[in-house]
């Protein structure tokens, strides 16, 4: 296959083909992180900048550290603020980065559609690494590539997403990649956060996240933002862990071999019991080593790399 | 003197729907003449052979900016816009800088309006001081100033009981009350409809029951004071059902809509579009065939195109940060006309619709007819015309508009305002200086 992509701005209009030859190569580079010299030249002189407008310690180390493997310049932006209450615009800001001649811009932006925004304005490659309640791309690919590792496969597998569906980037990238490889996906949470026209997506909702969690291979749970409960979204902590937290009993409602996921940073406690958080089936760590072989794949493709790493 | 010469004369006001000629004299309707043209015209011939004559457009929602943000639009290129548009006069809404809640505001509308505007312009004053929603506007001041009705619009009026207070104290005077109706509490934070469109999209949703009920309380409010209340800009299914009850009941309630309420959904937002971002929100399919049903039969009373011109900039970023609103004066006839072209419409009760339904609500003497004796304001109309509404043809200062590059029909061929030409397409037929 030819990878023609100049931007990864969301899955949604990825083609099974095109998921399944980032996954390809997201393997190959995972072989160089098995190398004791963790490194190849392939992205020697090429710049990548990480643009986040959010705080995000992981994934901005996660993309950080594909560029660094690959041999990139990786230069970190951070700005807590948004650009509005900065007083410059998002473009501005942008088009300065732009003017020092980066190859790849790696953006995080709290308003949806940002990266596609920008994508319209500037010449460099742009990665999405969260944007809003849109989308999280490498989130949805690493988070297959996971499951892929640990089941062998993703089609006809249960897949129960339980928490805030109706805020999360991750939920959408996830039913793009993990729904088009032929997942049965089931979005479960408080009916405040599992809007019903969600069900367009092919996927089953449910507020029981027994019937979620039944006979489940995978149960990905989603960190819940504690400032929901002021926004009345749920009436407390305590009521949401008791409803959609996962625990020992409940998990042993779903298949005996089934994996547990979680995108991180944890709520200890509260969506995931303790205990579960580091059972031998939860992939949580797995996860986060998988990220940066799928995100060097992303890099290395953008940046023209054509087929599965040397 | 003025003969408007062979066009098919559309006036609902006085039931004429006909071939014929118009004398125009003194700023003034004249006649209606049927049959040959006189021979013997002393004066400016405009043919309009093929062509609508229908009273002056009357746009009575839209923000001319001025005074206050002079760089998004002014009163001079707003009118100008509007003329473009067929437009002869327009309600212009308080939300400027000053606020219109002091009848000097008002008095400087008018007086810039007569020394810079091409079209009459009317302004709407607040509601509420500073559009803050706590207390009322000296309303018959401002009525003496000139103000034709009272909004805060852009903002809803939040509190129920300043809203009921507002309809009963203008009850006795007959002041119309236009109403934003938006629940801020249901609609904060979201800046596109709720639905599939704006969940795919990752942005906050605005659900249609924020606008439905406001709209609710505005009729049960105007029932119970036995006030007279006008709905801006409806957008929702529910809002028309009620605004349909509510006219069954025999409530003093009217209704709006706008040209892109009954033309796009919210599928216009895919790609992020910010020129497809306005409040109330494009809603769903079932909303904007609700919006034709309640047109067809009635229930909405005016189509106003809730004119918002922004620069570039505030609609070049990020979807949610960008501001609300689009241009509309050039493009309302157009969009409203292919409401005939779908064959349900008439040509009448379009005119209806976009010039006699808006001054009968606006109580504007001499407008929205052609009868002897009215207003000289007049738009000949040539529904066929094809054209594509291109960036250069943008009148206003601000090209924010979701329908660039769209092929539209039907166009202004001349707009005549108070007996003079303020634009015209036609041959041989110039613009007054």
């Amino acid at each position: 296959m030819e990878w023609r992509r100049r931007h990864v701005l969301g899955l949604s209009d990825f083609r099974p083909e095109e998921i399944e030859f980032v996954i390809d190569t997201a393997r190959s580079m995972e072989e160089v992180l098995t190398r004791d010299i963790k490194k190849v030249p392939a992205l020697r002189g090429k710049t990548v900048v990480n643009l986040f407008f959010e705080a995000s310690t992981r994934t901005r180390t996660s993309f950080e550290m594909a560029g660094k493997r690959l041999s990139a310049d990786v230069v970190n932006f951070s700005s807590s603020t948004s650009s509005i209450t900065k007083g410059e615009t998002l473009l501005d800001t942008a088009r300065n980065i732009e003017a020092m001649k980066p190859n790849i811009l790696v953006i995080r932006h709290p308003a949806s559609g940002a990266p596609h925004f920008l994508s319209r304005h500037l010449s460099c490659s742009i990665v999405n690494a969260g944007d809003g309640a849109n989308e999280h791309p490498s989130q949805g690919l690493l988070d297959l590539y996971t499951i892929l590792k640990a089941k062998g496969k993703v089609a006809g597998l249960k897949i129960a997403i339980v928490g805030d569906i109706l805020h999360s980037r991750v939920v959408r990238s996830d039913l793009h990649s993990l729904g088009r490889m032929g997942a049965k996906l089931w979005l479960c949470g408080p009916a405040t956060l599992v809007p019903r026209e969600m069900a367009r997506t092919g996927a089953t909702l449910t507020s029981d996240i027994r019937e979620a969690v039944r006979d489940a291979d995978v149960i990905i749970m989603l960190r819940i933002q504690l400032e929901r409960q002021k926004t009345s979204y749920f009436p407390s902590l305590r009521e949401y862990s008791r409803m959609y937290g996962l625990n020992r009993p409940l998990f042993s409602l779903a298949k005996d071999d089934a994996v547990i996921m979680h995108p991180g940073p944890i709520n200890r406690g509260v969506e995931l019991s303790d205990e579960l958080a580091d059972c031998h089936q939860s992939l949580v760590l797995d996860q986060v080593a998988s990220g940066v072989a799928v995100r060097m794949a992303l890099l290395y493709l953008l940046a023209g790399g054509s087929h599965a790493a040397h | 003197m003025l003969l408007i010469k062979g066009g098919r004369v559309i006036d609902p006001a006085s039931r004429r729907d006909e071939v014929g000629h118009l004398v125009l004299v003194d700023g003034k309707v004249k006649e209606f003449l049927a049959g040959e043209a006189p021979g013997d015209f002393q004066g400016r011939v405009i043919p309009a052979e093929g062509m609508w004559v229908t009273p002056g457009l009357i746009d009575m929602h839209v923000h001319l900016r001025e005074p206050g943000y002079e760089w998004k639009e002014d009163i001079r290129s707003g009118t100008l816009a509007a003329a473009a548009g067929g437009i002869t006069s327009l309600a212009c809404m308080a939300n400027t800088r000053p606020v219109n809640d002091h009848p000097e505001v008002t008095r400087y509308i008018i007086d810039r309006a007569r020394r810079e505007g091409t079209v009459n312009v009317f302004p709407v004053a607040a509601v509420t001081r500073g559009l803050e929603g706590k207390e009322m506007t000296d309303f018959s001041e401002l009525a003496e100033a000139g103000a034709v009705a009272f909004s805060d619009d852009g903002k809803p009026v939040a509190s129920a009981l300043l809203m009921r207070r507002a309809l009963e104290y203008a009850r006795p005077f007959g002041y119309l009350i236009m109403t934003h109706s938006e629940d801020p509490e249901l609609a904060e934070g979201g800046s596109a409809n709720e639905g599939w469109t704006a969940l795919k999209l990752g942005i906050p949703g605005i659900p249609a029951a924020a606008e439905d009920v406001a709209i609710a309380r505005e009729i049960l409010l105007a029932r119970q004071t036995g006030g007279r209340v006008h709905i801006q800009h409806v957008s929702t299914k529910m809002g028309v059902d009620l605004l349909r009850m509510a006219k069954r009941a025999g409530l003093a309630v009217t209704g709006e809509t706008a040209p892109q309420y009954f033309t796009l959904t919210d599928a216009a937002l895919e790609g992020y579009n910010t020129n497809a971002k306005m409040n109330p929100p494009l809603r769903g399919e079932e909303d904007r065939m609700a919006i034709h049903e309640g047109i067809l039969d009635g229930t909405i009373d005016a189509v106003a195109s809730d004119h918002a011109p922004h620069e570039e900039y505030v609609k070049r970023c990020e979807f949610v940060a960008a501001a609300n609103g689009i241009i509309g004066l050039q493009t309302a006839l157009p969009l409203t006309l292919a409401l005939v072209a779908g064959g349900r419409v008439s040509p009448s009760r379009v005119v209806d619709l976009l010039s006699a339904g808006p001054a009968r609500l606006l109580s504007l003497k001499g407008k929205g007819t052609l009868a002897a004796g009215a207003d000289a304001d007049v738009t000949v109309i040539d529904p066929e015309r094809e054209w594509v509404f291109r960036e250069e043809d943008v009148r206003s200062k601000s090209r924010n508009s979701p329908f660039l590059g769209w092929t539209l029909r039907g166009r202004a061929a001349a707009t005549i305002c108070g007996g003079h030409v303020r634009h015209s397409d036609l041959p041989g037929v110039g613009v007054d200086g």
